[in-house]
């Protein structure tokens, strides 16, 4: 069986059109796994309307939890976290105040747990995020939902990329199209590992261009395709014109430039992609172009 | 929740679930227009994976500061092989091999809990610095300075960036912070320092989403919030309802405008191009500092 082709869609900068076009080029396939990996704030399911029939639980990680009735209020925790996540609060009965765990601020590590003399330290699991596989109508789709405030974005990444492996090859899918999440950080890594191809979308912006080549930077560090799409190109010709040059500069080909449509934002109202709402319109056709192009890529 | 004294630093994050709605958009035309009044401001940027501030302003820099956390070592030769620091790591940064007596660490995993240094009673363990970013302070007027928290790329986590961003500029009347996108660790560490937090948001299906998820996890924290509707008059009408229903107050809308994109892009400030968003912009901060005082 020939290796399923996982396509990363990224950006650096948030906001840039990432799922608008990801959307778009999973609606022209015929038969594909979608791997929403902006677990932060996902957006692709809206679109695409999945029809879940798995939902599951993710354990981000735990918080720690004091059991007043056995704390003594020694404090050595205190002495112990990091994370400045354990302090005294003023108390009607203890003077010095109660030692309180501040939830936010608990990196879940398990230190105070392991060393508190009375064993009065509970580690209570993080159950409030889930992942979910659904049927759309162009194949199946992953997806997930970090609850606020959370950690481990990148792990939770890192598992909708697995479940879309495993539900692309029990569907015979032979493409992932993977939604990526902004920034350089943990999340964006989990998304770029391990995929064929990375298709970073920018806009012709200052930020546009500064974030573009920190992501280019990360993505260089992988044994990846890399190309780029500009979105909103004709916003400033002159930008769009500069990030052409610094990509030949660094020899990454530029597969797209889409113009500023506003179609693309009343067919998100629709909750369809932009070439199901207006696909005679210019934009579609070049949406089109980049999709036969990615599919039919065959160069390593 | 802990009693701390409420200094005398009105401190405002600018925040959006959604990336790319205006934060920075907003936040460099509110801290212009807060120079232009000569105000005692700082402008924080604590969007360390992708901080975008210092384009749209010409300072001169006055501080750096490395950031580093620290990272375990293991001495090959104090070790026994035992593995209870690696049973006691929560994030699988050691992995050690008892028969083979091979023990590793790896440093990208390792969040300086210091729970391996507790668990070894052979004093194999040591720390060391390792650097994750920098915080660059930049002098833009009189009164007025810009400090960015810039996280190197690929960094596990930007918060130890973001909190010493933070704790570095306490020194001013206001203090605006331009938030990193999402609702997860490095948004939090933005916003639970703040006062009151700006909400910039887009009126599209995605925009609303996204918004929901941000005063979800803000109502969490207790953090009064107002929203900025930025592109007015693109998608629908869906997020106004939604605002009325939940009774949050509207802080400034700003319409879809072409123009206002160019501006933008070439990393120009509206407040000095257009005399009438100014004024807009300064009743915007005043408003804020309303909110701020209730």
């Amino acid at each position: 069986m020939p290796k399923v082709k996982e396509i990363c869609i990224l950006s650096g900068k948030g906001g840039t059109g990432k799922t608008s076009l990801a959307a778009a080029l999973a609606t022209l396939c015929d038969h594909v796994v979608v791997a929403d990996c902006d677990v932060d704030a996902a957006n692709l399911h809206l679109v695409l309307n999945p029809d879940n029939y798995l939902t599951e639980i993710f354990i981000s990680g735990q918080k720690a939890v004091i059991c007043n009735n056995k704390c003594t209020q020694c404090g050595l925790c205190l002495e112990y976290c990091r994370f400045k996540a354990i302090e005294r609060c003023p108390d009607p009965v203890i003077a010095e105040g109660r030692v309180s765990i501040v939830e936010t601020s608990c990196d879940g590590c398990w230190l105070c747990s392991r060393i508190c003399p009375e064993n009065a330290i509970e580690m209570v699991p993080q159950d409030k995020s889930k992942w979910f596989v659904g049927n759309f109508r162009k194949g199946k789709m992953v997806h997930a939902r970090l609850a606020p405030g959370e950690e481990n974005s990148g792990k939770l990444v890192s598992k909708v990329r697995e479940q879309a492996r495993k539900t692309a090859e029990s569907s015979g899918a032979d493409t992932i199209i993977i939604d990526g999440p902004p920034g350089t950080g943990c999340a964006a890594i989990a998304s770029l590992t391990g995929a064929d191809t990375v298709v970073v979308v920018t806009e012709p912006t200052g930020s546009g261009l500064h974030d573009l080549k920190r992501i280019l930077e990360l993505a260089g560090r992988f044994h990846i395709k890399i190309y780029v799409v500009v979105n909103k190109s004709d916003l400033n010709p002159d930008m769009t014109e500069q990030i052409h040059h610094y990509c030949k500069k660094e020899k990454i080909p530029v597969i797209g430039n889409l113009p500023f449509d506003t179609e693309m934002v009343r067919a998100m109202v629709q909750c369809q992609t932009v070439t199901e709402w207006a696909p005679g319109s210019a934009i579609s056709g070049i949406i089109k172009k980049i999709h036969r192009f990615l599919i039919t890529d065959h160069t390593r | 929740m802990s009693v701390t004294t409420k200094s005398s630093v009105m401190k405002i994050a600018i925040a959006s679930g959604k990336g790319g709605t205006g934060k920075t958009f907003i936040s460099t035309n509110l801290f212009a227009i807060a120079v232009r009044e000569n105000r005692n401001v700082v402008l924080t940027d604590c969007d360390a994976e992708e901080p975008n501030v210092t384009e749209f302003f010409h300072g001169r820099v006055i501080d750096r500061k490395t950031i580093t956390q620290n990272v375990a070592q293991i001495d090959q030769e104090k070790c026994v092989y035992c593995g209870i620091c690696r049973d006691w790591c929560s994030y699988n940064a050691i992995i050690c091999l008892q028969e083979k007596k091979h023990i590793c660490l790896i440093e990208d995993l390792c969040h300086d809990c210091g729970a391996c240094l507790a668990a070894c009673q052979y004093g194999a363990i040591s720390e060391k610095e390792k650097t994750i970013g920098e915080v660059i302070t930049f002098s833009i007027a009189e009164n007025a300075l810009i400090t960015e928290a810039r996280a190197h790329i690929g960094v596990y986590s930007p918060v130890p960036v973001i909190k010493a961003a933070l704790t570095l500029t306490a020194d001013a009347d206001i203090m605006l912070m331009d938030a990193p996108p999402g609702i997860s660790c490095p948004f939090i560490a933005t916003v639970v320092p703040a006062d009151f937090v700006v909400l910039v948001t887009e009126p599209t299906p995605f925009g609303l989403n996204d918004l929901k998820l941000s005063v979800q996890t803000l109502e969490q924290l207790s953090k009064p919030f107002g929203v900025v509707i930025n592109r007015a008059g693109l998608g629908d009408d869906r997020m106004y309802e939604w605002l009325d229903e939940k009774k949050i107050p509207l802080l400034m809308k700003i319409p879809y405008d072409k123009k206002i994109a160019q501006i933008y892009s070439e990393s120009r400030l509206l407040v000095n191009e257009d005399l009438s968003y100014g004024q807009a912009f300064a009743r915007l901060l005043i408003n804020i500092e309303r909110s701020c005082q209730k």
